[in-house]
């Protein structure tokens, strides 16, 4: 039976455990966006639970205007905590078929002998991450700029 | 369930997740840009256009898929994440029932509210 081991670094080792590369990056925030998305969606299940009832559509409204018209410091914070909640979504779900495909074994290569110079499992799977990340920084630019265009320009 | 099932489980919930929740997000926050193709709403969360959507069965069958998988990849998520920390054996068969109860005490409630919305209640 294999030997578990004892995970000394915890959480902090997410982000400072060595010389990282850009992957642990990217696993780092795989799992801080998993954690924003889960909170949200919890949240989620009880907010639509309120539309419930004869007065559901009221208490729908209220909960709406109150999101919609909350600001601190000048700043619409559900609007904007909404929007990166999204933001996270595009992130997650863009690295989850990164992932699943690296899981396959697809996208990665074929194995070969260790000839010189080395190719090694990151180095094949770098592509695969920078390609990932483009098609990220491309839904987010999409989005962003209407849900800037918006919040600043017609509102 | 063994360890192998429930991760396999783990993928095959995030590509239900992917398509379900990519149309939801496309719905609720690329309304105006869907609009350009014809498709979509600029006011999904108004009142008319929610509760419009909840009366169909469609949407309602979508939410419960969307709930039960949802749940079931992020609780196994959060417990994975846990297991990794290095707690006492005890602790983290704890922590596993915790999540395995309270993920099914909320997909009884949230299917539950799917349900009753369909109805008109």
């Amino acid at each position: 039976m294999q030997q578990k081991r004892k995970n000394n670094l915890g959480i902090i080792g997410w982000v400072c455990g060595g010389r990282y590369g850009a992957d642990r990056y990217a696993y780092a925030l795989h799992r801080l966006t998993g954690l924003g998305i889960l909170c949200y969606f919890l949240m989620h299940i009880f907010v639509t639970g309120r539309r419930l009832g004869a007065d559901g559509p009221d208490k729908w409204t209220q909960a709406m205007e109150f999101f919609q018209n909350t600001v601190i410091c000048g700043l619409p914070v559900f609007v904007i905590g909404e929007f990166l909640v999204f933001l996270a979504f595009i992130f997650h779900a863009i690295n989850g078929i990164r992932l699943i495909f690296v899981e396959l074994g697809l996208l990665v290569g074929k194995p070969g002998l260790p000839a010189y110079p080395y190719s090694y499992s990151t180095l094949r799977q770098r592509p695969v991450l920078v390609g990932a990340l483009c098609v990220v920084a491309l839904l987010v630019g999409v989005a962003g700029a209407d849900f800037v265009h918006h919040l600043w320009f017609v509102e | 369930m063994r360890e192998s099932k429930l991760w396999f489980l783990h993928v095959i919930t995030a590509v239900v997740i992917l398509f379900l929740l990519g149309s939801h997000m496309g719905i609720m926050h690329m309304g105006r840009i869907l609009q350009v193709f014809g498709i979509g709403s600029t006011e999904p969360t108004n009142v008319e256009e929610v509760f419009a959507r909840s009366k169909q069965v469609l949407f309602m069958a979508v939410y419960i898929v969307l709930l039960g998988t949802a749940l079931f990849h992020g609780l196994y998520g959060l417990r994975s994440i846990i297991y990794e920390l290095s707690f006492p054996k005890a602790l983290e068969k704890t922590v596993g029932r915790v999540l395995c109860v309270a993920g099914i005490a909320l997909f009884i409630y949230g299917s539950y509210v799917a349900v009753q919305l369909t109805k008109g209640a």
